[in-house]
């Protein structure tokens, strides 16, 4: 059972989202892509900000979660998925996400924020094609 | 140093966002992405206030000559709309729909002590590998560029 909808928590939530990737750019000049941070962490891509930089910020994602789980909330994580459609779905969102230039937060969050056509039609691909797979995975495969 | 802080900053308020909205549990992102389900509107209302708060940041920034801690502005300027974003948008988007996980909230929630997340992010990274290495055999045709940033 996920708890039920908090209006202050998903707009308050938001905001701590979008004001991070605000920090990050005007303190560093660098988009808070997380896809593209990651792949830079792993070293897997072309370009992107030293190293360094990606790392701590991909380091200070679990960090700030934790905080929020000791002192404000303790979030219930609840996983449905099976083993093969996890790996399915990891293999999908990496590859994807590189092929495509970035995730929700690079195309998103930060893409959206200035009003980027490549962003706002990956974020409506991505969207469309969720929306797409759990209907078909939750209304279509199984006989429910 | 100041800029890695700075990120590490960042980063840490990125997650502690992505938890207090609980973008990090995968059930709530389904039960968005589930619109023939009981729908929950959730993520639409963290994706405005982060577009909001990230667009203030991006107006501020177009009024500066360059960051704080740093020597200029990184800032997509592609406006091309080609076949790799689509279809990476499309692949990307399917993997989403299939486990509830974006990368984010999957490198966020490691810190529970969940295996799921952490074989999530496992593929998710050999998928940016194989990517990467398709990309590269792909790439001796003059036409094709490289991913870069969104």
């Amino acid at each position: 059972m996920i708890a039920p909808f908090s209006i202050g928590y998903a707009l308050g939530g938001g905001l701590l989202i979008g004001g991070a990737a605000s920090l990050l750019l005007l303190l560093t000049g660098r988009i808070a892509g997380i896809s593209g941070l990651v792949a830079r962490v792993a070293t897997i891509a072309d370009s992107g900000p030293p190293w360094r930089l990606a790392a701590a910020f991909v380091a200070g994602l679990p960090i700030g979660t934790a905080l929020v789980a000791r002192f404000v909330r303790q979030p219930h994580i609840e996983v449905t998925s099976s083993v093969p459609l996890l790996i399915a779905g990891g293999l999908l969102v990496g590859f994807g996400t590189r092929l495509g230039s970035g995730c929700t937060s690079g195309h998103g969050v930060c893409g959206i924020g200035r009003l980027s056509p490549r962003s706002i039609v990956a974020t409506l691909t991505f969207m469309v094609a969720g929306f797409a797979t759990v209907f078909i995975t939750r209304h279509m495969l199984v006989g429910g | 140093m100041r800029a890695t802080l700075a990120a590490l900053s960042g980063g840490i308020l990125f997650g502690a966002g992505l938890a207090l909205s609980d973008m990090i549990n995968p059930a709530r992102v389904l039960a968005f992405l589930d619109l023939a389900g009981t729908w929950d509107p959730t993520l639409a209302l963290v994706m405005a206030g982060a577009v909001l708060a990230s667009a203030v940041g991006y107006i501020v920034a177009r009024r500066l000559q360059r960051p704080w801690f740093g020597t200029s502005f990184f800032i997509p300027e592609n406006r091309r709309l080609d076949r790799q974003l689509i279809a990476g948008a499309a692949l990307f988007g399917a993997g989403w729909g299939l486990v509830g996980f974006c990368p984010g909230p999957a490198l966020a929630a490691l810190i529970f002590g969940l295996w799921q997340p952490w074989l999530f992010a496992a593929a998710m990274l050999i998928g940016m590998a194989l990517q990467r290495m398709v990309g590269a055999a792909g790439r001796h045709s003059p036409g094709a560029t490289s991913a870069g940033h969104p």
